[in-house]
């Protein structure tokens, strides 16, 4: 999967609510093959301090229409100015980066993303039902607004939802909901979202034994492998996760294991 | 087609561009979005005695038209790069240097030794702002006396082309070229990176795990410029200029300041492939304004 780096067009750039745009971007030569959990690193024209590219998880990919979505979310001045992107506009974008999930075949699997960190997950849940498995999508958030594009999951497998105002799906943090309790035995766990939820989810999946990847957001630089900035500890020293990741099985995580324990749980 | 080759003392460059230590990986990092062959040379990350985990996450910190970096020299020590690096490196068609750290003299000179029996290494980059651990954790590059030591030191077990990579953050920049120049460098490389602080101020903590880091890309430029041009006006030795170079016109303004030969850094980080384009600039330059050999454009800055 050679990287590369293209001018790629805006087909169209789609609010979601007030934070969130779906940004689909088109390709004129054909896409090369993309795996779930991998990444692009965007620039972002037009202001001094978005010097450094930003990073973006492939949310899906089109290889018919030769389209990339991404799903951003809107936290600083760079995702603001991706956010105003309009139709025709053309962005400079290096291409994929990292290593993906990796997929099971014929198990039954969850995924859990919080917040934004849904993005990678649609692409994965496409990938693993193609792949045999049984498919469950969970997705948390603060309230029913923050819980996007929720229904196009549904082609891939069971929808979850949790709020913690409870205005979706089952009220309080995605790690409370009940298919953790109710629904024992999954073959694997993929998970993405904020740092305290990932950790939680990968307790709890160690001490169910069950296999679980997580996906790592460290702040980058290069995205390549080249500037050792975004590194995580693992059990092989530190590791760069914009290579080695940003999916990592949680197990090989330094501090992320219930012995080095931070003070998340799940049981 | 005008004349791009350079000279650093023994080391014939097929032209004046050359990559920075810790923005270009081992080179392989780039194979995908440029050919790596094309470039001068590529001086590959910080080796030092011993393995080096680096500091702790978070390492970068973004600050306008730059970054502060904290990485701490993350490496696997001299023995692993004799024995799975290097052979990979031997497989480029271009001049690979290897950049030297350490805390302590002996480390600078175990380093130095081992890499002067390795053929394809065309040279060695002294990294002299690594804090000296036995003078308190000053760096080598902010002392005349500590700069001398280590250059003298390495002099003795290395035979190729010295190059001796300085340190911004002194009062006065030629006291020190003049220092290492004494000492023996062949060739004089300038700028590392300015120490810099970057913090959060909603979180009310700094941003990086070291506090304070190393400040590159554009918006060290003019600082960068001005020390090239200090520093070639009183040394005999090539000069190669390094800080915030992000185009063809970039590099140009550090030949013209007195650099024999640039290398880029931060750059390569918002574009893989900006080398490539630097070099293709650098010769259209030549053309448009008549000049036979890039050779000439070093210094000759017209005041
Ligand atoms: C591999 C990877 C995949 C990602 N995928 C997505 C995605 O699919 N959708 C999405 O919306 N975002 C994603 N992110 C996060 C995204 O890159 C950042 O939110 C973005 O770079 C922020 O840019 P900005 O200029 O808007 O923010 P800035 O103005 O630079 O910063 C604003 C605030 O955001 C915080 N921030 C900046 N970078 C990050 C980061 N990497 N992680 C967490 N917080 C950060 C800063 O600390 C600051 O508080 C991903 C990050 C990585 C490393
Ligand atoms: C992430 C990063 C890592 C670096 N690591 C090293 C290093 O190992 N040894 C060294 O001599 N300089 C190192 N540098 C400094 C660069 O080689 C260069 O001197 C500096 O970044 C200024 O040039 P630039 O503005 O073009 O990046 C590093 C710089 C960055 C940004
Ligand atoms: S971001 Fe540069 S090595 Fe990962």
């Amino acid at each position: 999967m050679k990287k590369q780096i293209a001018k790629l067009v805006v087909v169209e750039n789609t609010p979601l609510n007030v934070k969130h745009n779906l940004l689909e971007l088109k390709s004129h030569s054909p896409l090369t093959e993309m795996l779930p959990g991998q990444f692009v690193e965007i620039k972002v024209n037009g202001s001094e301090s978005t010097y450094l590219r930003r990073p973006f998880s492939i949310h899906r990919v089109d290889y018919d229409k030769n389209t990339i979505h991404l799903l951003i979310k809107v936290v600083g001045k760079g995702t603001k100015s991706l956010s105003e992107l309009e139709a025709g506009d053309s962005v400079d974008i290096i291409f994929p980066l990292g290593k993906g999930f990796s997929i099971t075949e014929n198990e039954e699997v969850l995924l859990v993303g919080g917040g934004c960190g849904v993005a990678p997950l649609y692409f994965l849940a496409e990938q693993l039902h193609r792949n045999g498995n049984t498919v469950n999508i969970l997705i948390g958030g603060k309230s029913g607004e923050d819980i996007l594009l929720h229904d196009q999951y549904k082609a891939y497998g069971n929808v979850f939802i949790s709020t913690e105002d409870g205005s979706l799906g089952e009220k309080g943090m995605v790690t409370a909901h009940s298919i953790f309790s109710s629904h024992a035995g999954f073959g694997k766990i993929y998970c993405c979202g904020p740092d305290g939820m990932m950790r939680a989810v990968a307790h709890y999946a160690e001490k169910h034994k069950i296999p679980c990847e997580v996906s790592l957001e460290n702040t980058m630089a290069c995205g390549i492998g080249a500037c050792l900035c975004c590194v995580v500890e693992s059990v092989q020293g530190n590791v760069c996760v914009c290579t080695e990741g940003p999916v990592f099985e949680s197990s090989t995580l330094k501090g992320w294991t219930v012995e080095n324990e931070i003070g998340c749980s799940l049981d | 087609m005008a004349d791009l080759t350079v000279k650093i003392h023994n080391l014939e460059l097929k032209n004046p561009v050359l990559t920075a230590s810790g923005t270009f990986g081992y080179g392989r990092e780039y194979d995908d979005f440029i050919d790596v062959n094309d470039l001068g040379g590529i001086i590959v990350k910080a080796t030092t005695s011993k393995h080096r985990e680096g500091n702790p996450y978070p390492r970068m910190a973004e600050t306008p038209m730059g970054m502060l970096n904290a990485v701490g020299l993350q490496n696997k020590g001299i023995e692993y790069f004799v024995r799975e690096i290097y052979p990979k490196l031997t497989e480029y068609n271009t001049n690979i240097i290897a950049n030297v750290s350490d805390s302590t003299i002996e480390g600078y000179v175990n380093v130095a030794r081992k890499m002067n029996k390795l053929d394809h290494i065309a040279a060695i980059e002294l990294n002299i702002s690594c804090p000296n651990v036995k003078e308190g954790g000053m760096a080598f590059g902010t002392s005349c006396p500590s700069a001398m030591a280590v250059t003298r030191a390495v002099r003795e077990v290395y035979d190729k082309t010295l190059i001796v990579k300085l340190s911004p953050n002194v009062t006065s920049i030629t006291d020190i070229a003049l220092a290492v120049e004494e000492a023996g460098a062949d060739s004089i490389s300038l700028i590392n990176t300015l120490l810099g602080m970057a913090i959060d101020s909603e979180k009310r903590k700094p941003v990086l795990s070291t506090i304070t880091g190393g400040l590159s890309g554009p918006a060290i430029k003019p600082i960068a410029l001005r020390m090239v041009w200090q520093v070639s006006k009183v040394v005999k030795v090539p000069v190669i200029g390094i800080g915030g170079i992000a185009s063809a016109s970039d590099a140009i303004e550090f030949l013209l300041a007195g650099a024999s030969a640039v290398q880029i850094g931060t750059s390569n980080f918002i574009d893989p492939a900006i080398t490539i384009k630097i070099i293709a600039g650098i010769e259209e330059y030549l053309i448009k304004h008549r000049i036979a050999k890039v050779k000439e454009l070093t210094g000759a800055l017209i005041t």
